[in-house]
């Protein structure tokens, strides 16, 4: 999937990855889009709750070799 | 769309304690709350310029998870406090878990406002010196005009 810019959460747990998310999305651009690599599993579920709660829409969400990997598209 | 709001209030200046108001705190934020928290009683520690003689007890604590079984004898002992906060802060380090500071940080980076109970404050003759620059002193009331008119309000 094209992205837009990366932020590599890897090593953090709760709550740094979505915070550090919403940092990430807070200089780009409307429908652009950020890719987001995490190994926190329970970023999965926080990730949805962020997208639910903020209406950025999460495009994708998969995991890859133990890392998690999201698409979040920015309102 | 308006804009929700949470307000917590930290009663607890332990180490464990000490995470639950920050990281729901900074979380919040993220999502877009207006949070606020009141610092009362021994939340008050958490406001120090220096965070590093907050500290956790195994004494009387029997929930904390040990390495092996320790008698409340041995917990007493001098340096006990000392080692289990060390331990947990390597744990937390471990797990990539924020540092307090660095938490309180994301807090007022994402304009998380901290009032500290100013009668908390003569009670314990704090120097006020002592804390960080963003707080804000007050009491119950000026609480509870924004608590009031909140979403989710948490005592801590």
């Amino acid at each position: 999937m094209n992205f837009d810019k990366e932020f590599d959460a890897s090593g953090l747990n709760c709550p740094l990855p979505i915070i550090k998310t919403k940092k990430s999305l807070t200089d780009m651009e409307s429908g652009k889009v950020l890719k987001v690599i995490a190994t926190d599993c329970g970023a999965v579920k926080d990730m949805q709750a962020f997208a639910d709660q903020t209406g950025n829409k999460l495009l994708a969400s998969t995991e890859e070799g133990g890392k998690y990997i999201f698409f979040m598209q920015k309102k | 769309m308006t804009t929700k709001k949470m307000a917590i209030i930290a009663t607890k200046g332990t180490l464990d304690m000490a995470y639950p108001p920050f990281i729901l705190a900074s979380t919040a934020a993220a999502l877009g709350y207006e949070v606020q928290i009141f610092f009362t009683f021994y939340g008050l520690q958490l406001l120090r310029k220096d965070l590093s003689n907050v500290m956790i007890s195994p004494l009387a604590n029997p929930a904390m998870p040990m390495p092996i079984p320790m008698p409340v004898m041995v917990q007493m002992l001098p340096g006990m406090e000392s080692m289990a906060t060390m331990m947990m802060k390597q744990k937390l380090k471990k797990h990539g878990v924020a540092s307090l500071t660095e938490l309180r940080d994301l807090c007022l980076e994402a304009d998380v406002k901290f009032i500290a109970c100013q009668m908390t404050v003569d009670l314990f003759e704090f120097d006020k010196s002592e804390f960080i620059e963003n707080v804000e002193y007050g009491g119950a009331t000026m609480f509870m005009g924004f608590a009031g008119d909140t979403d989710v309000c948490l005592f801590i």
